[in-house]
């Protein structure tokens, strides 16, 4: 037997124990340093949701080196992790590791809500702070809602109800006949129950909803059910690519029926392109609104990124910054003390004309909400300029609430 | 005839449309598995290569252009995967050329996310294909009725170089007997670069023409490839109007059950596979191949 130590597999031992001692050594620095403060950040990267996803990570790294550049939180340095969430199964132990190996203060992200109920029940049983900055079913906020979790990313019913609105003064819901196309999982169903509620209370009614593979690429068959139903209006209660290929598809085949939207994210739009876009959608932030922390966040977006955020990297940015500030106020990393703190209605600025609070009861974020529609093409400044931004809802002379759901429409009780 | 039988009749009708779009990506990797023996985990990174240069080539030159030189191009990195890679694995054990194809596909799918973004991008049909033709009662948009000829004219031409040319010949002897053809003075190799080449620019072809209607993203090719690899087992390993057959099929089928019951729409093509698979083991065409046995 050849026992001779070769050159090679020398070179081969040496690369070997470095790279080992590379992925190591991580590992150790983490579990020694005490001066910063550890953010966990999932969020899916592949699959349907993986576009919205990327904004989502473009904009953490953005807000967490803004926090770095001003010295921190409480002067130590925050630190990073993100990673694909995947799915449920993996977002669920995921978020252990990091909270049981990685020791992160808090988890912030995610955008499928089932993934989000998964990230829920490990935060609630390691009492550890979850921020959601994408999912929208209303049950996260209701039925399997959770004293460790806050909700940034805005509920369906609050979607719903902005859309809803604006379909309401242009007469297309009261005594209408709605058809509904809805991506079939969690966030699809909560939508459709919350929508179908809005309408059936403002007088319109639903007669059919027609539950769509969130795997579906071709929506012909559907467009024809659609021709054959002969609705007043279309509801898209899509979510991720699927938004893209339909909104292109409805657009092929030129029916008279106009489409409104009850759940939306503009990535979607911008993918579609100028042209293929038509009806009301509704939105919680867009780069085009004016205010100078928006313009600010918008430009040194745009500077890194060379695109403008989108409203998955809004949630990121003002989950991150929210929770820098309740950090910074209550002196504490501790999440027991910054759920007291955020219960209490701590104000924050979140890129909007008015500010935005936590409610205590729900955890959910309450803040103005909007809708868009799509502009003429010679009236785009750009290709990210698609969409002519409402004034906010509700307007300045209502409460912020009546958009969310309330305590009768969406129970919830911290067990 | 009664309204709801128009309706349904519409449905089959557009299962023919949608059986294009099956048509254009399992042709080529039927092709592929039957002449290679390759099951290529990476013809759905091909379709997605072929969405994207059609975006990048038709945005500068316009959509004609890249309809004729993004598969030309998806074609030629064929050839470069099949001369330096695809050939070592010939003859090896199935699960290297498993690993293999699926390691580019990851690759692909990752380069497109690192070059474009994963956000989908927009790349729409040109005016005038744009638009929809009425016969009687029923709407055609216009650009699926071109998709539906072109891929008639795909399933041609390839059936025609393979049965009807001297060079088909070679193709087809190898497919039943590769050591027999070597025997005989004949050298596969080119034969097989030109075989892949095909193939793969049958997925670019298919990107080319679906990127109009779906959205362009880096994981177009994960969502077709297990519709394609259905298409393909339906009809049949090695049987080229098999995969005809089963597009139509699984089109038709899939239009049926959107009618009746629209949650199982994805569903629809599984069940039909495993019905198929109990009757016919082999797939509804499928035939006895030498070296497969």
């Amino acid at each position: 037997m050849r026992t001779d130590l070769t050159r090679r597999t020398l070179l081969k031992g040496a690369a070997g124990t470095a790279l080992v001692a590379g992925i190591g050594a991580p590992a150790v620095l983490r579990a020694q340093t005490s001066d910063v403060i550890r953010v966990g950040h999932l969020t899916p990267l592949t699959g349907f949701l993986g576009p919205l996803g990327e904004y989502a990570v473009m904009s953490i790294k953005l807000a967490v080196d803004q926090l770095n550049e001003q010295g921190g939180i409480m002067g130590r340095k925050v630190e990073l992790i993100s990673e694909d969430s995947v799915n449920p199964s993996t977002a669920s132990s995921k978020a252990q590791r990091l909270i049981e190996r990685d020791g992160v203060a808090l988890i912030i992200g995610e955008i499928s809500s089932a993934s989000g109920l998964a990230i829920a029940e490990v935060a609630g049983r390691t009492k550890t702070l979850f921020v959601n900055t994408g999912c929208n079913s209303d049950a996260l906020r209701g039925a399997d809602c959770n004293r460790y979790m806050f909700h940034v990313e805005g509920a369906n019913s609050m979607y719903v109800k902005a859309s809803g609105q604006a379909l309401l003064r242009d007469g297309m819901i009261k005594g209408k006949k709605l058809l509904s196309l809805t991506a079939d999982y969690a966030f699809g169903h909560d939508l459709y129950r919350v929508a179908d509620r809005f309408v059936t209370q403002n007088g319109g009614e639903f007669i059919a909803n027609d539950l769509v593979p969130t795997d579906a690429t071709d929506f012909s068959a559907y467009i024809l059910r659609i021709r054959q139903a002969q609705p007043d209006l279309v509801i898209s209660n899509l979510a991720g690519n699927q938004i893209t290929s339909f909104i292109k598809q409805y657009r092929e085949y030129q029916l008279p029926f106009p489409i409104a939207g009850f759940g939306f994210d503009t990535a979607l739009a911008w993918g579609a392109g100028a042209g293929a876009m038509q009806g009301t959608w509704p939105c919680i932030w867009y780069h085009t609104i004016s205010t100078p922390s928006s313009q600010a966040f918008t430009k040194s977006f745009s500077e890194r990124y060379g695109k403008p955020p989108e409203n998955q990297a809004w949630g990121e940015f003002v989950a991150m910054n929210a929770i820098a500030r309740a950090m910074e106020e209550t002196k504490s990393t501790n999440s027991d003390d910054l759920i007291q703190h955020m219960e209490k209605g701590a104000k924050f600025d979140v890129l909007k004309e008015r500010e935005g609070y936590f409610r205590d009861w729900d955890h959910q974020l309450i803040n103005e909400m909007y809708t868009m529609t799509p502009k003429e093409k010679g009236q785009m400044s750009d290709q990210w300029d698609l969409m002519e931004l409402s004034a906010a809802v509700p307007g300045a002379d209502q409460e912020l609430e009546v958009i969310a759901p309330s305590k009768e429409e969406n129970a919830c009780t911290f067990a | 005839m009664p309204l709801e039988l128009v309706f349904l009749l519409e449905q089959v009708v557009n299962g023919l449309l949608v059986a294009a779009y099956y048509l254009l990506i399992a042709l080529g990797l039927s092709l592929i598995f039957s002449l290679a023996g390759i099951v290529n985990l990476a013809h759905g990174a091909f379709y997605a290569i072929g969405a994207y240069s059609a975006v990048v080539i038709g945005n500068r030159f316009g959509f004609a252009a890249s309809f004729v030189c993004a598969p030309l191009l998806v074609a030629a990195i064929g050839m470069v995967v099949e001369r330096f890679l695809f050939r070592r694995f010939y003859r090896a054990d199935p699960v290297l050329t498993l690993l293999l194809t699926f390691g580019l596909a990851m690759i692909a799918e990752q380069s497109l996310r690192m070059i474009f973004g994963a956000a989908p991008i927009p790349f729409s049909m040109p005016e005038w294909l744009s638009g929809v033709v009425f016969v009687g009662d029923f709407i055609y948009p216009k650009y699926r009725l071109g998709m539906l000829g072109v891929a008639a004219a795909a399933v041609l031409g390839t059936w025609l170089l393979i049965n009807k040319t001297s060079f088909g010949k070679i193709v087809r002897a190898g497919v039943q007997n590769p050591d027999m053809v070597g025997v005989l003075g004949i050298s596969l190799a080119p034969v097989m670069t030109v075989m892949v080449a095909i193939g793969v620019g049958l997925a670019g072809l298919a990107g080319v023409m679906l990127a109009p209607i779906t959205g362009v993203h880096p994981a177009m090719g994960n969502e077709i490839m297990v519709a394609a690899f259905v298409v393909v087992v339906i009809g049949g390993l090695g049987s080229f109007w098999g995969v005809v057959l089963a597009a139509i099929l699984v089109g038709v089928v899939r239009g049926i059950t959107v009618y009746y019951v629209p949650p199982a729409a994805e569903a629809s093509m599984y069940l039909l596979m495993f019905l198929v698979l109990l009757v016919r083991p082999r797939g509804l065409l499928g035939e006895r191949i030498e070296k497969f046995e």
